[in-house]
Order: structure tokens, then sequence, then C-alpha cells
């Protein structure tokens, strides 16, 4: 069956606390810490940073712990300017990205900081992935054709057909929305997710791919394409402003428009 | 031992699996189909309902045994057992991951949704045919 509760060694616990000294302007974070070196379960740790000598993103607050006050906390981050879907996490209940969600946007009280939900935890904020890249993989998302390449010059493409690729050419593979899907959670291991889904879709919509009919064949499971329940949590959590659901949709159409009805 | 080969594997291994079954589209269009049809089918259901509020058995009778009625009684019953048993099928290959279970519900569903509408066009035939 599908879990509901967390097992035994993955409950958390309340963990340390750290106050901050003469703070002009603090501010709680309570942030969700695992190691697998010490055996422990998971527990939140309470930091409280002064936001008058702290940039104003999410994770501007998270570096500044890691430098300042506790160089043991872990998490992945690299272009600060949300284009590299790095730092993925749960923040005040949604998935986002820290660099790009204002810490004055979070709601009133503590800051509340998780690792994405119902993944693998490698570290503190930092989950495993492995799966969900080789579900991107396993689309082989890259420009197939049966006709040879043009001799001199790239394959052309039409102002109107480039415009379809548009909000979808944007995703940066985050797994902001995968993550927030319970039908992801309950079925993961098959179902492909929004993220995954939407990149299928940005190669089936391609003008210049040749190869629709094969990458309609490989979706067209009950498990792979057909878990989506239109639940919409993908496209409410996107830090990108995307609709992975629409382009779900738009897949199922094409499946439903290639055979008799 | 197994978890050491699992290591060995690639991970597109896993995420290919057993690849795509070929179906799944028949099932969600026709999940579809059923459902709006039993928008039209079920304002009719609750109209008749609402009709035979306060009459009694002979009324109620042979109300159901007019041919029109009979026949859309017929049709509401087996779209009402057929979307059921295809939105059940959904909910129990979302939560239910034994497989041996998983199987038995999957089966379970199936022959007592068939069950269900034989029996309940048996029931509509013998009152429009013997009143």
């Amino acid at each position: 069956m599908a879990e509901f509760t967390l097992p035994k060694n993955s409950k958390v616990r309340p963990g340390k606390h750290y106050p901050a000294k003469d703070a002009k302007k603090p501010r709680t974070f309570r942030i969700y810490r695992w190691t697998p070196d010490d055996g422990e379960n998971p527990r939140i740790d309470t930091y409280e940073v002064d936001l008058a000598a702290c940039g104003p993103m999410v994770l501007d607050a998270l570096l500044k712990i890691k430098n300042e006050i506790d160089s043991t906390l872990t998490l992945r981050r690299s272009c600060r300017e949300g284009i590299c879907g790095s730092c993925a996490m749960n923040i005040d209940g949604t998935n986002t990205l820290a660099c790009t969600r204002a810490i004055a946007d979070c709601a009133s009280g503590d800051v509340k900081i998780y690792p994405l939900p119902n993944m693998p935890v490698i570290k503190d904020l930092v989950p495993d992935l492995t799966h969900f890249y080789a579900q991107f993989a396993s689309i082989r998302p890259w420009l197939r054709t049966q006709s040879p390449a043009p001799a001199d010059k790239e394959r052309l493409q039409s102002p109107e057909d480039r415009k379809k690729l548009d909000g979808l050419y944007e995703c940066i593979l985050c797994a902001c929305c995968s993550t927030s899907c319970p039908s992801y959670w309950w079925n993961g291991e098959k179902y492909l997710g929004p993220a995954i889904l939407l990149q299928a879709y940005r190669w089936i919509v391609d003008s210049r791919d040749e190869d629709t009919g094969a990458r309609l064949d490989d979706l067209e499971d009950p498990f792979k394409l057909y878990r989506c329940h239109t639940i919409m949590n993908c496209a409410r959590t996107c830090p990108k402003g995307l609709n992975p659901a629409k382009a779900i949709a738009e897949i199922k159409k094409l499946m439903v428009q290639r055979r008799s009805v | 031992m197994s978890a050491a080969k699992k290591d060995l594997q690639n991970p597109l291994k896993r995420a290919r699996g057993l690849g795509s079954a070929q179906s799944g589209v028949g099932h969600w269009w026709t999940q579809r189909v059923t459902a709006a049809g039993l928008v039209f089918l079920s304002l009719w259901f609750v109209s008749l309902a609402l009709c035979l509020l306060h009459a009694d058995y002979a009324t109620a009778r042979a109300a159901v045994s007019k041919p029109w009625n009979a026949l859309l009684m017929i049709v509401f019953l087996t779209t009402v057992f057929w979307h059921a048993a295809l939105g059940l099928q959904v909910v129990v290959e979302d939560y239910v991951h034994t497989r041996w279970k998983e199987v038995v519900s999957l089966v379970l569903i199936k022959f007592l949704a068939v069950l269900g509408a034989l029996a309940g066009v048996l029931a509509v035939l013998r009152i429009a045919l013997t009143h």
C-alpha cells in the first residue's frame, strides 16, 4: 500500500537551537537536518538570522547560516538566479527555488525549510534525484529525425512553430513539480511525473522532430502517462510559472487523436 | 546481495522498466465518455425517482416497465457499473502496491461490476416483460 506515515527511523525530532546575538531584524528558520553518518533520526534545527545583515532571498539566509552559524548545513546551489534548478526545496510548505523565493514573501512566523518531498535524502536539503534524471534520459530528450540533416544549414523552424515551445523550453528540471505530485509520490517508480512529461511534450510538439509516433508509443501506458489525475499541484508549485498539467493534457489529446474513437 | 546487484545496474534500466504497455488511452477515453453520458442519464434517473417519490409499488413498477424508461434504466445501470469499474481500477492501481492484492482487487472489481450490471438489467427486464 501507499505509505501515509513516516517509518520509525524517519520520524522528525526537535534539534538544536542557534539564537542570534544583538540582531536588529531577527527571523527564525526551522530547517530539516539528517546525515547518513550518525544513525540518528532526522531533526529540525532552529536558526535565528539577522535579516539586517542578510540578502533578501531564502538562499541568502541559508548561505549566511552555512557561512556564519553552522557550516555542517548541506544544500545544493549554483546560479542563484533561478536558471540551474539546484536549490529546489520545500520552503514555507511549497516546493520552490531558494534563490528566487524572497524571505519577505514567506508566511509570517518561522520559515520552515525541508528537502523536496518523498525523495530519498542524501543529506539535509539534498535529495537523491538519480531516478528522476534516469526517467528524463528514458524519453530520449533530443531531436530525433529520419531525414538527413541539411548539408550546410540548421533545420529551420517558422516563428509560429517556435512559439509552440514557449512555456515548455523554460523548464529547468528542478523537480519541484514532480515531487509535489501525489501520483508521483505513490507511483514514481513507473509514473514519469509532470516534469518529464512536459519535457516529452516539448519534443513531441517540436516541428523539426520526426519521431512523434514513437514518442507517443513510449508514453502510451497506464502508469507512465495515465497516473496524471489533474491534481494540478505541478502548475501551482512551478517556480518558473509553467503548466506541466496542460502539457500532459495535450499529450492525452494526441493519444486520442491518432486512434479511432 | 540484491542491493549490490541493483547498484551494478544503470539507473536507466530501472527507469525504462518493462517498457510501455501500449494501452491506457482506451481506458482514459471510455472513462470520459461514460462520465459525459452519466451527466444526462443521472438527470433522467433523478427526475424519474422524484416522480415516484410518494408512489406505491404498482405505480413504480408500471413506470419502470414503460419502454423508454426500461431502456434508459438499462443504459443507466450498465453505464454506472462500467464507469465505477474503470474508476475503482484507477484507485487500486494508485494505492495498492502488493502485487497479489492488486491483481485480486482488480479482478474482483471487474467481476462484481459485471455481476451488478447483469443483475440490474435482469431486474429491469423482468419488470418490463412480465407486466
